[in-house]
């Protein structure tokens, strides 16, 4: 199972965001993207996805071009996890999460009992059964954030692409989700993902990819490409990256930022 | 999770039991209320007589009042009812908005626009009806296709502001139509038939009215859980699996054939397909696969209610789409005010 873009250009027909881009992700893995703002991840993201037709190169996913799959064979192989957002209708939690199964399910069917034991198990895996009830409207940016995460969960993809998973939670909650990301990638599912905290892929990543202005600057380990300099190119400051030992004589690399304080 | 399978088979078999029963209740008040007061053992009589019972023995007006009058019209109110609630619930999903009604594409002004020009051109009432139906089908036609033909932007505000655009052009040309008319024969019926009434509603119409309602619900009731998908963001829902362009069309099609049919038969009544889903879904929750079912059958009760007031409150008929703004936009303040359930 593979998710490969090759020399892909990206964006749209009249204003080209990013070019050249070859990129990989394999079943069981996590590649991290990361990125400063405006630098075209979510677009690049989409383009993965199929939602935007490619403006140059190629998208194959399990070696066939996405154009030509349809929107459920896509979905039933590549999930998406947007950014969390405002919702219009108070669907429950229950609910937010049943749609995961759509690609599942026939054109004019409703959910099935499976449907429903699926998305309940997602909600499970992320801590959610004392929402399932609950409007989706009513609950905090980070907890819709984790129900997004359920929502692709049920949909039972092989791939999962991520967009910003920890933008909205609180310190606990993002590490949490990084666990979460690690056991998805350790039962051989594979996550791409986009943060701006290069630390988190220091958590949780077994690849780095780094995007500037729509090119790729640097793939490959987090412990080979996460530098000061690599750093100071990306996000234009100074970061001391070091190694820390920790008590039980692991060895982490963390970031710092430096900048002028 | 024992408790939350019953909670979901438990809540819509109480809304769905709820309308039910407030749609039999108002169905029996709207026979008996009229200039001819028919009590409920005279109604029964009457229906059991007809159904194929020994003759009933009662004075035969009754017969005329019941059957012939207030029977198709109240059959009428039912349907029309029904169909625009049924495609105002389908709208919101679609255009992910709460305050949108079955005619922002425009099919109410096309079917206007139908229908004066058969009233300008003293038609016959089937000529002006079907005329009323193929306006509002090529109203929505013209929008789709023009909105279609837009690229680059997000294709539901393209729609809606096509819907716009065109429906104001509709209008210019009911209002010059109008302008033009005979004053003294055509105007009091070009503003009858744009104020709405079941009034001279026959048993004829319904039968070609509601086979095209009910081809309209039909993919309506099919894609129930494709139409809750449509309710996020386009791109989430083609993430999810859903090829939201070719629902979306049949999610219109489907909507503005009831329409269309509805408006041919009834004139232009507003606020049903705005304000009836909105009360459902405070009965049920939103997902479609109920809020469909509860919205036909509120629709159905609450357009029979109104019509019966509009015959019982005068001496004079009072046009449907002024009872129905005048009894709508209060209940939706009301709600509008008092809600806890937000949106947002």
């Amino acid at each position: 199972m593979r998710l490969a873009a090759s020399n892909l250009a990206y964006g749209y027909a009249d204003r080209k965001v990013g070019s050249g881009v070859t990129l990989e992700l394999a079943a069981g893995e996590v590649l991290c993207l990361l990125g400063p703002n405006g630098s075209g991840k979510t677009t690049l993201f989409r383009t993965l996805l199929g939602l935007l037709p490619a403006q140059g190169g190629s998208v194959l996913l399990d070696g066939c071009d996405v154009q030509t799959l349809t929107r459920a064979a896509i979905a039933r192989q590549v999930s998406y996890v947007p950014q969390a957002h405002g919702a219009f209708f108070p669907y429950t939690v229950r609910e937010v999460v049943l749609m995961g199964r759509t690609a599942h399910m026939g054109l004019f069917a409703a959910p099935s009992a499976r449907d429903y034991a699926a998305a309940v198990a997602a909600i499970k895996r992320m801590g959610l059964q004392h929402l399932a009830d609950v409007a989706y409207t009513r609950i905090s940016g980070g907890e819709r954030q984790l129900v997004l995460i359920a929502r692709a969960l049920a949909q039972d993809a092989r791939m999962v692409v991520m967009d910003e998973p920890t933008a909205n939670l609180d310190f606990g909650n993002q590490v949490r989700v990084l666990e979460r990301i690690r056991a998805l990638a350790d039962d051989g599912i594979g996550v791409l993902l986009s943060t701006h905290d290069p630390d988190h892929a220091f958590l949780c990543a077994d690849r780095v990819a780094m995007l500037v202005q729509g090119e790729l600057v640097a793939c490959g380990t987090p412990a080979e490409e996460i530098t000061a300099q690599r750093l100071k190119q990306l996000y234009g400051i100074d970061v001391a990256v070091t190694a820390l030992a920790l008590a039980d004589a692991r060895i982490r690399n963390v970031c710092l930022p430096l900048g002028a304080l | 999770m024992h408790s939350s399978g019953t909670d979901r088979s438990r809540t819509p078999v109480l809304g769905i039991a709820i309308a039910l029963c407030a749609l039999l209740l108002i169905v029996g008040v709207a026979f008996s209320v009229g200039q001819y007061p028919v009590s409920v053992t005279e109604l029964l009589r009457v229906l059991q007589s007809w159904a194929g019972g020994a003759p009933h023995g009662l004075d035969p007006t009754l017969d005329t009042v019941v059957l012939e009058i207030r029977g198709p019209r109240i059959l009428a109110a039912l349907l029309v009812g029904a169909a625009l609630a049924a495609a105002g619930a389908a709208y919101q999903n679609l255009f992910r908005n709460p305050l949108v009604s079955p005619d922002i594409l425009g099919v109410s002004t096309g079917a206007a626009v139908g229908a004066v020009l058969g009233i300008f051109l003293s038609l016959g009432v089937v000529a002006i009806q079907s005329l009323a139906f193929a306006g509002g089908l090529a109203a929505v036609g013209m929008v789709y296709f023009v909105a279609k033909s837009v690229r680059g932007h997000d294709p539901l505000l393209v729609l809606v502001l096509a819907g716009v655009v065109l429906g104001s052009l509709l209008g210019a040309c009911v209002a010059l139509m109008k302008y033009l008319a005979d004053p003294y024969n055509q105007l009091p019926a070009i503003t009858y038939w744009l104020l709405g009434s079941l009034a001279s509603t026959e048993a004829r119409d319904l039968w070609i009215a509601a086979p095209l309602m009910l081809a309209g619900l039909l993919p309506l009731w099919l894609l129930r859980w494709r139409i809750n998908v449509l309710s996020l963001d386009d791109e989430e829902a083609r993430a999810l699996g859903v090829a939201t362009g070719r629902i979306r069309l049949m999610v219109i099609i489907g909507a503005t054939l009831m329409t269309a049919a509805a408006v041919a038969i009834s004139g232009v009544i507003g606020w049903i397909g705005l304000v009836i889903p909105h009360f459902a879904r405070l009965l049920t929750g939103p997902d479609f696969s109920r809020l469909l079912p509860v919205s036909v059958l509120l629709g159905a009760g609450f357009l029979v209610a109104v019509d019966a007031l509009a015959r019982a409150i005068a001496n004079v008929e009072v046009p449907l789409g002024v009872l129905t703004a005048l009894v709508g936009a209060p209940l939706f303040l009301w709600q509008l005010a008092t809600a806890r359930r937000g949106w947002q």
